[in-house]
């Protein structure tokens, strides 16, 4: 099923009581979700990632806007009638209620004609339970089984009515960095074997760009760029998807075009830019240095650290905005390289570049 | 290691002593009067060991009358008083206007003497040579005739006590529950509301379970206090509660010592000792529903 979000703001009461001043958590949200995809919403903390998850599961009303499921308008429908399940950053399993129970609990509010019994209710959640591979657990109580498998737990429940879609919201924050990694990829796994539409919200770069088929890059309350998650990458809209997509995170330098040419601090690093003369914002991503004593642009390398296949080279620039700037090379040009020094060739398709506005114009 | 433990019994004396004297001497003086026969506090004599206190007690019609109506009280007062601070916590913590306001209003009477909240209750139930009080006024109102609730039929009097007994212990278990109620982490209204779950099968399967032990608390401690009521009645009916039929086991034991027919500290002892046995019982069977009942996280 595809959700088309038609622009969709959500204002908040001030929390402050002094103030009357309206807070927008999330404004002008336009999206079509396609159908059976998985999209990774993804922003810094209090972008208003949660408000606008919360807002097509029904627990938010929006402000302004409509909300589509295929062609039906559930904007003023509760979460129930919308058919969605939600899976919450801390679980929300009832502590006091057995995994059997909890995954049961969403059935047994079914009413009428779609009243199920006993048995049938055993069935579904033992499904529920097998495809997130919990179903050894199901008497335990949540206090007794790990953050993993609670979260499967989590997930097992809100599947368990067959929802036309799935809303994560940052469903991975409190696990281990080992298991989140697991959990990823189960993740994935279930939203293939299911093809539920699927949202899921993070604020981690990472998480969303390895599991999702798209990406929606929210930055205070809009949306900054959509796409698939490699797309979004090398061709990030502006300075802030650039920035924060990416680890180690793209270099930034002061620079200026100047017949031409891109100029960072007095090196020439670039030609035939095809941009007026004006100052700059640049870009580099770690993995577009190359070492090489012929390259344009002159850094002080101050270490050198060797990550497995790969080498981080951590040097200066006079025109870098951080203090110090990461490249990322392969260990085959490692040879040779010291402190002092150094010279890179810049590989152009990793460089970008940002006007005054901070909008990408090459 | 000896002297270790040395120093650790040492800083335990003062608690030691102090319990002592004042918990544990008298536990086994009643003990031990409870089976002295026939004492006399006058010449501080008896005539021997034995049952007899015991008997006596549980034959003395006031003994029986003081636990047929601490039993009322107990049965009557405890489940409705925390039912209904339930519901008035439910009611307060579902409203945004006016919150503190009304918390504050229904904790008042806690930190009211006791002896003004009995002026209340005479205003509204005694009957004076000027007016049959403020409920009478409205039985009136309603064509009804007066009913004497302080003098008149054992029904009405019950009745009087419960509805005090009520308004007492009531802002207390408010409180706690009010507190208890804020405490539920509202991810689990959210993730039921998502599941469409009506708000009844919420309460019972998300509130109650998430707060019982609460509730457990205020149940076992709402037993026990209302066993060793006492005060309460002196306050609406005078000190002769006897005579008035309202006396409670508390109220028999002080009598028995301090009354006018008091002087009796073997019978005081026996009496106390069943209470202490009543009360014992009632909790253990507490515990047992509790252990099935009550969620502790
Ligand atoms: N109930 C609320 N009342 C007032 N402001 C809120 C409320 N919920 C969220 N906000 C504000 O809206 C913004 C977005 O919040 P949220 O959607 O939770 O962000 P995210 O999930 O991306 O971290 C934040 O600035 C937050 O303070
Ligand atoms: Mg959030």
């Amino acid at each position: 099923m595809k959700i088309r979000l038609e622009k969709l703001t959500k204002k908040y009461p001030s929390r402050d009581r002094k103030s009357r001043e309206e807070v927008t958590a999330v404004s002008n949200f336009d999206y079509e979700v396609p159908d059976g995809k998985l999209i990774g919403l993804l922003g810094p903390s209090g972008c208003g990632k949660s408000t606008a998850l919360n807002m097509i599961c029904g627990l938010e009303k929006p402000t302004t806007g409509r909300i589509w499921f295929d062609d039906d308008d559930v904007t003023d429908l509760p979460p129930e009638k919308r058919g969605v399940g939600m899976v919450f950053q801390s679980y929300a399993l009832y502590p006091h209620l057995t995994v059997r129970q909890n995954i049961m609990f969403p059935l047994e509010n079914f009413k009428g004609k779609d009243k199920l019994s006993k048995e049938e209710m055993m069935a579904k959640a033992d499904e529920a339970a097998r495809l997130v591979q919990i179903d050894q657990l199901m008497d335990r109580k949540p206090g007794e089984m790990s953050g993993g498998q609670q979260q499967r737990v989590a997930i097992a429940r809100a599947l368990v009515k067959r929802p036309r879609v799935l809303l994560l919201d940052e469903p991975l924050s409190n696990l281990d960095a080992r298991l989140r990694l697991q959990t990823r990829e189960e993740i994935r796994r279930i939203q293939r074997e299911t093809g539920i539409t699927t949202i899921f919200v993070t604020h981690d770069q990472e998480e969303a760009m390895s599991i999702s088929d798209y990406i929606v890059v929210m930055n205070v309350g809009e949306i900054n760029q959509i796409g698939k998650p490699q797309e979004v990458y090398d061709s990030p809209v502006n300075l802030f998807v650039a920035k924060f997509l990416g680890t180690p995170p793209i270099n930034v330098f002061d620079g200026e075009i100047k017949n031409n040419a891109l100029f960072v601090g007095n090196d020439r690093i670039l030609e035939n830019t095809g941009l007026g003369d004006q100052k700059v914002t640049v870009g580099i991503r770690p993995e577009g240095f190359l070492p090489d004593p012929e390259g344009s642009l002159v850094c002080e390398l101050s270490s050198i650290e060797v990550m497995g296949r790969d080498t981080s080279v951590v040097a200066s620039h006079p025109a870098c905005q951080a203090s110090s700037l990461r490249a990322i090379i392969g260990s085959d040009s490692r040879e040779g390289l010291k402190t002092g020094e150094v010279r890179f060739k810049i590989k152009p398709d990793k460089v970008h570049i940002f006007d005054s506005e901070q909008v990408r114009i090459s | 290691m000896e002297k270790k433990s040395m120093k650790g019994w040492l800083y335990l004396l003062p608690a030691i002593l102090f319990l002592g004297v004042f918990m544990v001497y008298p536990l086994v003086d009643v003990c031990i009067y409870s089976i002295e026969e026939g004492y006399n506090s006058a010449s501080q004599t008896f005539y021997g060991y034995g049952k007899y206190n015991f008997s006596y007690v549980l034959r003395d019609p006031y003994f029986l009358q003081a636990i047929k109506n601490t039993f009322l009280l107990v049965i009557i007062t405890v489940p409705l008083s925390t039912i209904m601070a339930l519901l008035i916590s439910l009611a307060l913590s579902s409203i945004k206007k006016f919150k503190e306001l009304f918390q504050t209003i229904y904790f008042l009477p806690y930190v009211t003497n006791t002896l003004a909240v009995g002026l209340v209750f005479m205003i509204l139930f005694k009957k004076t040579p000027y007016s049959d009080g403020m409920i009478n006024a409205l039985i009136h109102l309603f064509g009804g005739s007066s009913i004497d609730f302080i003098e008149g039929p054992y029904w009405a009097k019950m009745l009087v006590m419960c509805i005090y007994t009520i308004w007492v212990v009531l802002p207390f278990k408010i409180l706690i529950l009010t507190s208890a109620l804020a405490s539920v982490n509202p991810v689990y209204y959210k993730a039921a509301k998502v599941d469409g779950t009506s708000s009844f099968r919420i309460f019972r399967k998300i509130t109650l379970p998430m707060i019982s032990p609460m509730i457990f608390y205020l149940v076992i401690t709402g037993f026990i206090g209302a066993f060793k009521a006492y005060s309460d009645e002196v306050a609406i009916f005078g000190t002769d509660l006897n005579a008035s039929g309202m006396n409670t086991i508390v109220g028999y034991i002080y009598d028995m010592l301090y009354g006018d027919s008091g002087g009796y500290p073997s019978y005081a002892s026996a009496a106390a000792l069943i209470l202490f046995v009543i009360v014992l019982t009632i909790t253990c069977i507490n515990l047992l529903i509790s252990n099935r009942n009550v969620h502790y996280s």
